[in-house]
């Protein structure tokens, strides 16, 4: 698994639950407290373990864990430029949803090495889809729902999101747009995050 | 045979869609429509009425003046700049219109994209959605995420390696330089044309110490020899424990014997101050021997190491507690250069 995804997880950690519960969580995982390098490779065992710990740790099921983590993800001010990159999905919720389609190839735009699920969005009618999650590390479907969450409050939509499990290593996540501008969202500068 | 496409008769509205960075000029270089994006550009000033010569400079071809040049050059890329602040640069491409209706120019920021949409705060519906410009702003954010957590493992990776570098460098108990420093600091020495002196020092009465309080006792004495040693010489100098209870000090530019012996004695004196270790005193001295790189044609740091060791295995046989200075080249100390004792 790509670093900089351990290295989120670590972040999450660290930064929701504090320093002492990711020093927990790396003994309990085995690693040391520095953690993981967000450019370097690990292998994919090693972020089952430190879920598990983590799961053990803050005594949530993993699957809530790695929602929790989609959430930090995009709503904790640490990860701001992340929630940047996915804004320029586009300028609604919708289009932000049509956007995930590309989302891996983007990724690997500036990631080359980043490996992330395969998403493919189906629609349904009357703002209903379903993401389709597949070829990622096993419930990170789970993590999709928690940044769909965050994301549908950056623009101000009122959203209905459920993991309906797996079918052949293919996670469901179905969405229910049930207002599209149900809040102010909050603000999206194009060119704000380019320093200079 | 040329044929009007059905595209000659395109609304205002139409070209808006397309280009929103374009404007229509008549042949009198009057500004007749601009494109959305563009009109916010110079918010304060309405663009339709004045010249465009007036609003932008044209800076590639330079020799465009009139709106007969530009005709001229329709087809080709232009680089134009804004008159006004913050002068905002664009490339672009102009086409005459039919029926000599004057010109219609389409504009786009080209590499100045970044501070174009920050000085104007434009947002992604301001461009085309055939544009790539969104996709390049993304790109840019992207990139610098990537670049700030490769400086951020580049900075790490570097403290890491100083500190593997200070760790290899050091000896654990007393935190002089090791044996392996040394060999760097000589080897350093000998290929510059620098002089220096190589000081090599024994513990005497030590395995007393360790034999009678033990170990502990050992560690503690060779730890408060090494804050002597530090105490007694000059940042530049260098203190190296070479194992056991043998020091190496090396003096940079100094090479006078009668300073070297000066700094032995004061040495041998303070370590004669007998130290306490659980109530008790642990008494030792120290052997010195001493050589220059003034006494070699070539220094060499074995040859040194060498002579500086037979020296202070004079200085040991002749009673302990004292310094001696080398001969050079390698040679056992003969009986008329021994030295008195100095303490």
């Amino acid at each position: 698994m790509y670093g900089l995804i351990n290295r989120s997880i670590q972040c999450f950690l660290r930064d929701m639950y504090g320093h002492e519960i990711w020093i927990e969580v790396s003994a309990t995982a085995g690693l040391g407290p520095d953690g993981f390098e967000a450019l370097l490779s690990y292998e994919d065992e090693l972020t089952d373990k430190v879920l598990s710990a983590a799961s053990l740790s803050l005594e949530k099921p993993v699957n809530v864990v790695l929602e929790d983590l989609g959430t930090y993800l995009v709503s904790h001010p640490n990860c701001e430029p992340l929630r940047r990159l996915l804004r320029f999905g586009g300028p609604t919720f919708t289009e932000f949803l049509y956007s995930l389609d590309d989302l891996q190839g983007r990724a690997k735009l500036a990631a080359p090495e980043i490996e992330l699920p395969l998403l493919d969005l189906h629609e349904n009618g009357s703002g209903n889809f379903t993401l389709y999650c597949s070829r990622g590390h096993r419930g990170f479907g789970n993590v999709f729902v928690g940044i769909l969450r965050a994301m549908a409050d950056d623009y101000g939509a009122l959203v209905m999101l459920e993991h309906l499990g797996s079918k052949t290593g293919v996670e469901n996540i179905s969405i229910q747009i049930l207002e599209s501008s149900f809040a102010k969202g909050k603000s999206f500068d194009l060119g704000a995050g380019v320093a200079g | 045979m040329k044929c009007a496409s059905p595209i000659a008769r395109l609304e205002n509205q139409t070209l808006d869609c397309l280009m929103p960075l374009h404007l229509l000029v008549a042949p009198t270089g009057k500004i007749l429509h601009v494109g959305p994006t563009l009109a916010k550009l110079v918010p304060a000033t309405p663009m339709v009425g004045m010249r465009l010569l007036e609003l932008f400079q044209l800076r590639r071809p330079r020799n465009v003046v009139s709106m007969t040049d530009l005709a001229a050059v329709a087809g080709q890329k232009l680089y134009l700049q804004f008159r006004s602040t913050p002068h905002t640069g664009v490339k672009g491409v102009a086409v005459a219109l039919p029926e000599q209706q004057g010109l219609l120019l389409n504009l786009s920021f080209g590499i100045s994209v970044v501070e174009a949409v920050r000085d104007h705060n434009l947002s992604s519906a301001d461009f085309a959605p055939t544009e790539l410009t969104v996709e390049m702003l993304y790109l840019i954010e992207a990139k610098n995420a990537v670049m700030n957590e490769s400086r951020n493992l580049n900075i790490r990776l570097q403290g890491a390696r100083i500190a593997a570098e200070e760790q290899a460098f050091t000896d654990t108990l007393t935190g002089l330089k090791n044996r392996r420093a040394l060999d760097h600091v000589l080897e350093r020495l000998t290929n510059s044309p620098a002089e220096f002196s190589v000081m090599q020092l024994d513990l005497d009465y030590f395995k007393n110490v360790n034999d009678t309080f033990g170990h502990a006792a050992g560690d503690e004495v060779l730890q408060h020899a090494a804050a002597i040693l530090v105490e007694e010489t000059r940042p530049e100098d260098t203190v190296a424990r070479a194992g056991g209870d043998e020091f190496v000090l090396v003096f940079n530019r100094l090479v006078d014997f009668e300073k070297l012996k000066s700094i032995g004695a004061r040495i041998i004196t303070r370590l004669e101050e007998p130290i306490t270790y659980d109530g008790k005193p642990c008494c030792i001295s120290g052997s010195i021997g001493v050589t220059t790189s003034a006494m070699y044609e070539t220094a060499d740091a074995a040859v040194m190491l060498a002579d500086a060791d037979n020296a202070l295995y004079q200085s040991k046989s002749d009673g302990r507690g004292r310094v001696t200075v080398g001969l050079g080249g390698g040679n056992k100390i003969p009986d008329a250069a021994k030295q008195k004792k100095v303490s």
